[in-house]
């Protein structure tokens, strides 16, 4: 069984649903007894960083997830549950995320011409490391193949950890993984036949 | 590379796809949840639904086909049409939306982009905007394009992002309809003041007026279309693979186009 994170952020209805297609049972939960039980772990987002860590804390799956992911069980985060793995977070101040993936999450402002804009919003390649081995996440995906990208920010500074990335001008960060704890910058419950392929890699992790 | 975004709208009344030629006269087309499926299926990188009924019980189904479709698809889902208030943003956000477009309601109060954009994210709010030349101005029209608000269109554009929208649909009513392409003009008019993403809607009559599009504006994100698709006039397999040759980056679907 899936734990779908449930702190009140984010549209949950497609990540829902898409765990019945592909047929993994998944249950949105905020009760810890649900989450250690589970198998696997997703943590959802959508919004703003700091509003998301603090909700995270209050409804005390902060504590939870730390503890389950150091015990081995695979996490999954998406869009703004990834930027949450990082270490920091340089949107509206700077905000201590999860520390599960080395890194930052910076303004993709900075890094594309004033014509580009922002947020990156829309269906974009995904990039293999040359220098790597394909991640499991994306057994069955082929280099190139777009996904669903709706972000104003993205994670840096985490080389270490990219098993993807897609070209916006500059090479962004789409997905990291460390050990048992992975992240998708874009949405897999969104990106067709492509994100299904990739949940269901998870899902058999 | 960002792809160039191709987007069916579906224009739903008492549970079925309704398509209007320059809003007026309704021809039944198809169930929206088999023409989503197969929109998905085919390449379709986002849809938009307006829900253009009016009664509460027409609301309400809406909400159900809504669920359904999102429970059967897995692409964007934009939905709009009565949407006045945060309560509707997060009525129709609980039903699998991922994006609520406003119209009307936010020019009776403009407040509710920036509401909404505080609580849902500006990636939520997509500004649906009917345009008009009036004269010798761009002139932005509510309530389906039947009323002039005597309101400057671009300036209304430029507000609105500034208020916290995240894109904006263009639909240009002098096109709409017509069949002779999309209005360059007044989509250049619009690029050229906002920077979010900018989707062009009206008058889209064959796969060359989508090259053109995307040829004569190249910062244009994303095109949208009603009754060409719904009709088959235009597959949208087709398209993407014209606009591949033209070197216009789209995204294809592994071993179907």
């Amino acid at each position: 069984m899936i734990a779908i994170i449930d702190y009140g952020v984010g549209n949950i209805f497609s990540l829902c649903s898409s765990f019945d297609t592909i047929g993994a049972k998944a249950v949105l939960t905020a009760d810890a007894n649900v989450v250690r039980k589970a198998d696997k772990i997703i943590l959802p987002g959508v919004g703003a960083f700091a509003d998301a860590a603090k909700k995270l804390a209050d409804c005390g799956m902060w504590d939870v997830i730390l503890s389950e992911t150091a015990a081995g069980k695979p996490l999954l985060g998406i869009c703004l549950g990834m930027q949450m793995l990082f270490e920091k977070s340089h949107e509206y101040g700077v905000h201590n995320g999860l520390g599960l993936i080395p890194g930052e999450v910076v303004p993709i402002a900075p890094v594309v011409p004033a014509d580009y804009k922002i947020p990156h919003i829309g269906w974009n390649g995904l990039h293999f490391p040359k220098d790597k081995p394909k991640s499991p996440l994306f057994k069955d995906v082929d280099e190139g193949e777009c996904v669903y990208f709706v972000h104003s920010y993205y994670g840096s500074g985490c080389d270490a950890a990219v098993i993807a990335t897609t070209e916006y001008h500059a090479e962004l960060t789409a997905a990291v993984s460390k050990g048992n704890v992975y992240g998708t910058q874009f949405h897999p419950e969104k990106s067709g036949d492509v994100g299904l392929r990739i949940l269901k890699n998870f899902a058999q992790m | 590379m960002i792809t160039k975004r191709i987007i069916p709208c579906l224009d739903v009344k008492n549970g079925r796809v309704v398509k209007g030629v320059n809003f007026q006269g309704v021809a039944d087309v198809s169930s929206p949840v088999e023409l989503a499926k197969y929109y998905s299926d085919n390449g379709a990188d986002e849809l938009v639904f307006y829900d253009i009924t009016a009664s509460f019980e027409g609301r309400a189904l809406f909400c159900d086909i809504l669920k359904e479709v999102a429970s059967t698809i897995y692409i964007p889902l934009t939905v709009g049409g009565g949407i006045n208030t945060v309560a509707d943003f997060d009525r129709v956000l609980k039903c699998g939306a991922d994006k609520v477009s406003v119209n009307s309601g936010a020019i009776a109060n403009p407040d509710l982009i920036e509401e909404a954009a505080k609580i849902y994210g500006n990636q939520c709010v997509v500004l649906s905007c009917d345009i008009k030349r009036v004269d010798g101005q761009f002139r932005l029209f509510a309530k389906g394009g039947r009323v002039d608000t005597g309101i400057d269109a671009i300036e209304w554009i430029r507000q609105g992002e500034a208020r916290g929208a995240g894109e904006v649909v263009v639909n240009s009513i002098d096109t709409d309809g017509v069949k002779k392409g999309f209005d360059i003009e007044m989509l250049q008019a619009v690029s050229d003041v906002v920077t979010i993403p900018v989707i062009a809607s009206g008058g889209a009559g064959c796969i060359g007026d989508f090259v053109d599009l995307f040829k004569t504006i190249p910062t244009m994100d994303a095109g949208l279309a009603a009754s060409i698709f719904h009709f088959g006039e235009v597959k949208i397999s087709d398209l993407k693979d014209k606009l591949a040759d033209e070197g216009i980056p789209v995204r294809k679907i592994k071993g179907k186009n």
